[in-house]
């Protein structure tokens, strides 16, 4: 008789950590404390235990940092050459992968993340996405055909950033902004301040000019008086539609350059010729990666009718060994949601999941007592027109649909206002050209799903923003 | 694995899929595919699990308790086979709480030799047969090397397939001498000795190919399906036998009966074995976590296994002189 | 054999007045409010009566073009290069009622006016040419960390609301609108309120040679009816607010509702641009989304 295989625990040591009681913000190479003196708590979300207080930037302190910044802009960063702004850069990559454990980590501390997340995806993408924009540094008048002139920075760049990839997202943000001869000021999200903190530490351990990258911390207010300030000249978003759009009526009429990566309900379509056990590890990858905290999480599984049964059959049995828990563990693959506020957000939808007549399936896991849970979820029975299907969820939880053709596939996959990624599942080349090239998104992953590189362009259609991060394409949102 | 049985009987549906060459080509391309890149990243997300303390002590025996210890040299000799079968029923004579392997895999012309000296042990003689390793021979010649293993006493037998047939697309015929094999290992008492079959995956280049080879084995009747001879790269890897590992788990779901995965060739660590493990663990589910469905074909991997158990009773790191050559 | 024929010496001719009409959808109506307005020259004579358009018809422009929309988008870049040569074609063929229009339109000389014309027909040359090759200069694979092929493709952005130049009534016109559809985007234009008889002549250009119904729809009239309902339209994808050079506050305001669905918008300049020079390739490039694909590299 077979017994057992229970991994003992196997956590990441929290030693390598040095976390503060208080941060000041990050303005002019050197930490100072906020005007009005006002803070605020961040949390463990996996224990709701309070890690450190953090300054909340007012407008007089978002004043101050875009001053640092102009000065940086002006009198030095502007003017370096190419090669030695790229040397920088270099520098910056290098202390970020020495350093990979112990942002990775505090990643996973502030942010709810499992480390084996943070230390394998992460951290060393916020590393190559340095290497590879510092590259670009010295070559910018290569980089983009048919402009009138030398490419030319834009100045300060105000970049407000989200909760879920904390460091990446600061990473996809300051790399090309700097790269192309930009400073900027950036806030994190208020709930994952810390590696953005980190980071301004690694500024300065890497000699980088003060003022050229300046962190405020704050929440939202911080964020507007960031965005609306009128010596800004380039701004660049990564958050909700909601946000997005009121980002886009603020900046109406001024001559401010705006990047835009927004929401998304993503499909995943998997046609019965798939290679059904990657397609099920891509439609795990898809939503359970990062607690489905992901813009481009496929969040709708479009499964062709012949197949169906059979999909959902290893999905569940795949689902029953995620390990759900304590994000410092090595072996677990779903963290906890970041923040009370999120929970509830995804309790309240799934809620309606249940009132409009889907059904909702979870593997036996058990939630930890303190912090922010939510177990692998998904909801079978679910049509299109359900708010689980068409809104925003942000949490792990898959809403299961079928479809009888791949016209239908593409036509479900395309009813949404929003626009940034697809997951494409068939061994048959020219379907899956064919879908890929119908599908109205940003990015189209074939036979594989939730991949990022720095050379890869990523950016949505329509609601899901606008612009690219990612590749020479990245390069065009800070250039003039 | 215990007294062997009749072979399992293959439900209708497929059954239906062995009648003419034409419907077993039918049923094992309509098979899903594999997507290489997907199935190494998976293999290699498992590989990453950590496995520490209680887990490792109890993964650290069991895996002693799967390894088919095994000697397949020209330069074999009887003296060479007692002394490995000695030590397959004591790997660690220093201390009487380590299990014994599962079984002792060597040619047909020693089985003899391991028989007599594994009487009673309860650690099974395996061996290799139909031609070793190529399978290039008269399917005459195959059976007989067979029926000898059988008569010789060997528990298990372990076939290879003929490879150019498979990949030539004779896939009935390949299934027809499997179950010719399977006929030859009854034995007159009605018991049978077990069939394992080895696919060489490695000759067989592609995970599309892992996956129809799994099922054409088991459609033949194998108890267990293995991956390689050690003779040709690459042996065993995680991917494939990730592959393997879907099969039998899919298999099961279709016909209730449970078929046994062997890696083999190349697996030396006990990191390695971890790894394999925790593939059996999630992939085909913990029923697999017995030795009669699940081996390891090695030699220098028990002495690893060893040194690490020590380790973990001792808190001490060992040295290959605290552990038996063979 | 006939005599040459002879005008009478005596009257002068009554002209036949042409009506000027909408172009949607490759008809053309009417405005369906049944207004109209009268279009002057320079000099402040009388040209034409030109339709008003509604908000109604704006909206039908606009469901027009989401018609158009794939079949124009999923036709061969080298095939759009084709319709718009032949638009060039044709409008090289009428090149002496363009001359006269842009002249009386515009107030300018007659050489200058011809100018125009030979610098719009190239335009339309240059710009068919781009149709099959913006994708290799804007596009490509990317070199990705890992076993993927990894390409990106630009495409076109949807249905594009052009607010036309209003200085510029057939060179401008054309920079606007030909960057837009060659690209696979289909179009509403609100023409030069001023200056609409090139953009109606134009239409019959359009209507006359291969571009199908409803890839270009021509509005003219207020712009203060139609660009509201084209900005804030949730079915329009992205705005170009060429024609309000000069109206910052309208400028503005349409930048605010455009914001509703996050139109992409291309904002006005301080000045309108030079026509005559290179346009580079922003023009396109403002209306494209890049697409990125990935795919595992195995065997």
């Amino acid at each position: 008789m077979a017994q057992p295989f229970d991994y003992a625990p196997a956590p990441e040591s929290r030693s390598v950590v040095d976390i503060r009681s208080s941060y000041g913000l990050f303005i002019g190479g050197e930490f100072v404390d906020p005007v009005a003196g006002r803070s605020f708590k961040t949390l463990n979300p996996a224990t709701e235990e309070v890690l450190a207080e953090v300054s909340d930037a007012d407008d007089a302190d978002v004043d101050r940092a875009v001053g640092a910044a102009r000065r940086a802009f002006t009198r030095v960063w502007s003017r370096m050459s190419g090669r030695d702004r790229s040397k920088y850069l270099f520098r910056i990559a290098r202390v970020l992968q020495e350093r990979g454990r112990e942002l990775a980590v505090l990643e996973s501390i502030d942010n709810g993340k499992p480390i084996k997340e943070s230390r394998d995806v992460d951290v060393p993408l916020a590393a190559q996405w340095f290497f590879y924009y510092a590259g670009w540094a010295d070559k910018l008048d290569y980089a983009l055909p048919g402009r009138p002139g030398p490419p030319r920075p834009l100045g300060v760049a105000g970049q407000v950033i989200p909760w879920n990839f904390p460091l990446l997202m600061l990473a996809w943000k300051i790399a090309p902004a700097l790269a192309c001869g930009n400073t900027v000021v950036l806030k994190p999200a208020e709930t994952t301040p810390l590696t953005a903190l980190l980071f301004a530490e690694i500024c300065q351990q890497a000699d980088l000019p003060a003022g050229v990258v300046n962190i405020v911390t704050g929440a939202g207010a911080t964020g507007r008086a960031l965005v609306a300030h009128e010596d800004v000249d380039k701004v660049a978003f990564t958050g909700s539609t909601d946000v997005g759009k009121s980002i886009a009526r603020a900046v109406a009429g001024t001559r401010k350059k705006v990047t835009l990566e927004l929401g998304g309900k993503g499909a995943n379509i998997v046609f019965d010729d798939a290679p059904l056990d990657e397609a099920v590890e891509g439609v795990v990858n898809g939503i359970f990666f990062n607690q489905g905290q992901v813009c481009c999480a496929g969040s709708r599984l479009l499964v062709q009718e012949s197949v169906a049964d059979d999909v959902l059959d290893r999905l569940k049995h795949r689902m029953a060994t995620l390990r759900v828990g304590d994000p410092l563990d090595k072996n677990t693959d779903v963290g906890a949601i970041n923040s009370a506020e999120q929970l509830t957000r995804i309790r309240e939808l799934s809620a309606s999941g249940d009132s409009e007549g889907a059904e909702r399936w979870s593997p036996p896991c058990d939630l930890p007592a303190h912090g922010f849970w939510f177990p692998p979820t998904i909801f079978t029975g679910v049509s299109q027109a359900h708010r689980i299907a068409r809104e925003e969820i942000f949490g792990p939880v898959l809403s299961v649909l079928t479809f009888r053709t791949p016209g239908e596939a593409v036509d479900k996959a395309n009813n949404t206002p929003f626009g940034l990624s697809v997951g494409v599942w068939s061994d048959k080349g020219s379907r899956i050209m064919g879908a890929a090239g119908r599908l109205r998104a940003g990015v189209v992953w074939a036979n594989t799903f939730n991949r990022f590189d720095p050379g890869s362009p990523f950016g949505g259609y329509q609601e899901s923003g606008y612009g690219r991060e990612g590749g020479r394409h990245g390069l065009a949102a800070y250039l003039r | 694995m215990g007294a062997g049985t009749l072979l399992s009987p293959v439900p209708e549906e497929l059954s239906a899929a062995t009648g003419s060459d034409a419907a077993l080509r039918r049923f094992l391309h309509g098979l899903p595919g594999v997507d290489q890149v997907g199935a190494e990243a998976r293999a290699s997300a498992l590989a990453g699990r950590s496995v520490k303390a209680t887990a490792k002590a109890f993964a650290i025996d069991l895996a002693i308790r799967m390894v088919d210890l095994t000697t397949l040299e020209g330069a074999d000799t009887r003296g060479k086979v007692r002394a490995l079968s000695t030590k397959a029923m004591r790997p660690d004579p220093a201390d009487p709480t380590c299990p014994a392997v599962a079984a002792v895999c060597v040619y047909p012309d020693m089985v003899g030799t391991a028989r007599a000296t594994l009487a009673g042990s309860g650690v099974h003689v395996a061996s290799v047969a139909t031609a070793f390793p190529s399978g290039r021979a008269a399917p005459a010649v195959k059976l007989a090397d067979a029926r000898d293993a059988v008569q010789a006493g060997a528990d298990e037998i372990d076939m290879v397939i003929d490879r150019g047939a498979f990949l030539s697309g004779r896939y009935l015929e390949v299934l027809d001498q499997i179950v010719a094999v399977g006929e030859v290992c009854g034995r007159p008492d009605g018991t049978r000795a077990h069939l394992k079959v080895i696919c060489e995956t490695g000759e067989l280049q592609t995970y599309d190919n892992v996956r129809r080879v799994s099922w054409l084995a088991m459609l033949a009747g194998a108890d267990f399906i293995k991956t390689s001879t050690g003779k040709v790269q690459p042996a065993a890897t995680l991917p494939v036998t990730l592959v393997m590992l879907e099969a039998v788990r899919d298999f099961r779901f279709a016909t209730g009966r449970q078929v046994g995965v062997k890696p083999a060739g190349g697996i030396r660590t006990t990191k390695e074995a971890l790894a394999y493990l925790v593939m059996v663990n999630e992939v085909a589910g913990t029923d697999w976590l017995d030795p009669d469905l699940f081996r390891f074909g090695a030699s220098s991997l028990l002495n690893d296994l060893l040194m690490q158990r020590m380790r973990m009773t001792t808190g001490r790191y060992s040295s290959p002189d605290y552990v038996t050559v063979d | 054999m006939t005599a040459p024929l002879e005008e009478p010496a005596t009257a002068r001719r009554v002209e036949v007045r042409k009506t000027y009409k909408l172009f949607v959808g490759g008809a053309f109506p009417r405005s369906e409010s049944g207004r109209s307005y009268v279009v002057q020259d320079t000099a402040g004579r009388f040209l034409a009566n030109a339709s008003a358009a509604s908000r109604k018809d704006a909206r039908n422009a606009v469901q027009a073009a989401r018609k158009a929309f794939a079949g124009w988008s999923s036709r061969t870049p080298y095939n759009r290069g084709q319709v718009l040569y032949r638009v060039a074609e044709v409008l090289e063929g009428r090149r002496a009622q363009f001359i006269d229009e842009v002249q009386r339109s515009e107030g300018v000389g007659r050489r200058q006016a011809r100018a125009l014309v030979n610098l719009t027909v190239d335009r339309l040359v240059w710009y068919a040419g781009w149709a099959d090759k913006i994708g290799q200069v804007v596009g490509g694979t990317n070199p990705v960390a890992g076993p993927y092929l990894n390409f990106s493709v630009p495409e076109p952005t949807g249905v594009v609301a052009v607010l036309a130049p209003s200085g510029s009534s057939l060179l401008g016109l054309v920079s606007v609108l030909a960057p837009v559809i060659v690209t696979g985007n289909t179009v509403v234009v609100a023409s030069s309120h001023q200056r609409p008889l090139p953009a109606i002549t134009f239409s019959e250009v359009l209507a006359t040679s291969d571009v199908p119904g409803g890839v270009v729809n021509v509005l003219t009239g207020p712009l203060g009816d139609t660009a509201p309902t084209l900005a804030s339209h949730l079915d329009v994808n992205a705005v170009d607010l060429i024609g309000l050079v000069g109206d910052a506050e309208r400028a503005t305001e349409l930048e605010q509702s455009a914001a509703d669905n996050l139109k992409r918008v291309l904002r006005a300049p301080v000045r309108e641009p030079d026509w005559a020079r290179d346009p580079g390739l922003e023009r396109m490039t403002a209306f494209l989304e890049t697409k990125t694909v990935w795919h595992p590299i195995g065997v």
